[in-house]
């Protein structure tokens, strides 16, 4: 299949970038999209140009590396990652718009990649578990009620690639941020940094200048790991906890 | 490529000096912003729902809607002063308006600000149009307010320039114009379509839905809102239009 794509082009963070158009030949449907995009950049390594920067590592759809904003979706047409998302997705002769996501807080590096650092800092400020060093204890010493331990493994299924912020109309990383403080406040283990966690977290994504949700539930289907709005009602009710509670 | 641009595709991360929020507190959060956004919603809910109760003695005649009138201003008499218990009712749902604008506000420079690089191309997978119409149905709604308060409460200003003392007709004479009709209809409009995501939203924003079926009921009480609010309302300005309603 032959296509023409309109990709943003940008040199480094401070540039100004602009949408560049290129013309791919003999594209083929079980390409990958990345796989298709190697296609363009050899293309433009023959001809001397620079090649267009995206973001890539695992292409198993599990590390949360790529992150491209395709035809105005996240992901792309279907409920996968980037690396996931194949050429039989599209049609030949079709027009694809391929561009960074776009947030504040995610400043663009280079054409197609932005800085995601922002959300390590969301883990940084609160979303872990102290442990003290030592040998790992026994597993099974700490009982989990079964519906929670599936539902903080269903949410721990995030990868943190930042396809809710790209999606959402308010530049809000919600989804992200509930899934963490479900994943973590489900577990017994989480328990004891449970309400410090929700505060220090939801400051940290304020301060990053994510914008405030609104409940519309973009982030959730653009999800390509499916997780539920119902992850942002847990985060407001242990938001609500620790109001109550003073901190 | 140039030495410069180089230096650019190998930095990780743009920020050199990443700062991690100390001192963080529940209420400075824009959470707190949505709770007070929510509570304050609910007050409405709460108005609407007995303001049209009201509205529905017009069904009664004359006498029923302005013995109705006169009894908000003497209920809790000899207790209260006359119209007592109606300006506390009053205070209530200026305070909540003057909470719900603010905090819409600051929650809407905060949305525009976390994305300052609109994308070219945008696709809705899920959301609905009443929550993509919040903000605008919410400026919609203040000015029909002004309008309102203008023609029944504070200014008694009667379109068709008849008599203003008498509540029933002051009604009747504004219905009859078939424009106001149609303008008192397309704000009902635009309140069903706020109350529509308005109340799952409020419900999600306090914590209140965290399984599917608690989902489902707050989606169902949105449209079962939308639907008996805006049109218990706007029966009454259809009535007298078709002549059901007369003087």
């Amino acid at each position: 299949m032959n296509l023409t794509l309109n990709i943003w082009r940008q040199a480094h963070q401070d540039a100004a970038g602009a949408m560049h158009r290129y013309h791919v030949t003999d594209i083929s449907e079980d390409m990958s999209f990345l796989e298709m995009l190697d296609v363009l950049n050899e293309d433009l390594n023959v001809k001397g140009e620079d090649p267009v920067a995206f973001d890539h590592d695992c292409r198993e759809g599990i590390c949360g590396s790529c992150d491209l904003m395709i035809d105005g979706q996240a992901h792309g047409p279907e409920v996968t990652t980037t690396c996931q998302l194949h050429m039989r997705s599209f049609t030949d002769g079709q027009e694809i718009t391929i561009e960074p996501w776009r947030a504040n807080a995610f400043p663009v590096i280079k054409d197609l990649i932005v800085d995601r650092s922002a959300f390590d800092r969301i883990i940084q400020a609160g979303g872990y578990v102290s442990a003290n060093t030592g040998s790992a204890p026994e597993a099974n010493s700490v009982p989990a009620p079964r519906d929670k331990a599936m539902r903080a493994f269903n949410v721990a299924t995030c990868i943190g690639c930042g396809a809710c912020v790209a999606a959402c109309p308010n530049g809000s990383a919600s989804l992200f941020l509930g899934a963490k403080i479900t994943h973590l406040g489900e577990l017994p283990q989480g328990q004891p940094e449970r309400y410090t966690r929700v505060v220090d977290m939801v400051a940290q994504h304020d301060h990053e200048g994510f914008g405030g949700c609104t409940n519309i539930g973009e982030c959730s289907s653009a999800c390509p790991k499916e997780i539920p709005l119902d992850v942002i009602s847990q985060l407001n009710a242990d938001l609500r906890t620790a109001l109550r509670q003073g901190r | 490529m140039s030495t410069t641009d180089v230096k650019w595709v190998l930095v990780a991360t743009t920020d050199s000096r990443p700062t991690l929020v100390k001192g963080s507190r529940a209420s400075r959060s824009t959470i707190s912003l949505k709770l007070m956004m929510a509570v304050s919603g609910l007050v409405f809910i709460g108005f609407v729902l007995s303001h049209m109760y009201g509205n529905l003695k017009a069904f009664g005649g004359e006498e029923k809607f302005n013995d109705y009138a006169e009894h908000l201003r003497t209920i809790g008499e000899p207790l209260l002063p006359e119209s007592g218990l109606l300006w506390i009712l009053r205070l209530g749902l200026i305070v909540s308006l003057v909470v719900h604008v603010t905090s819409a506000l600051i929650l809407a420079r905060r949305a525009r600000a976390a994305r300052p690089v609109k994308y070219a191309v945008k696709k809705n997978r899920h959301s609905s149009i009443s929550s993509r119409t919040m903000r605008w149905g919410g400026v919609t709604i203040l000015v029909f307010l002004v309008w309102h308060l203008l023609n029944f409460s504070i200014g008694k200003v009667n379109p068709a320039g008849g008599e203003t003392d008498n509540p029933y007709t002051l009604m009747v004479d504004t219905f009859d114009l078939w424009w106001m009709t149609i303008i008192y209809l397309v704000a009902m409009t635009a309140l069903a379509l706020h109350l529509h995501h308005g109340t799952w939203s409020a419900a999600q924003t306090l914590g209140l839905t965290n399984t599917a079926a608690s989902r489902t009921r707050a989606k169902l009480a949105g449209w079962v809102l939308a639907v008996v609010v805006a049109g218990g309302f706007s029966l009454v300005p259809l009535s007298v239009l078709l002549g059901i309603i007369e003087k």
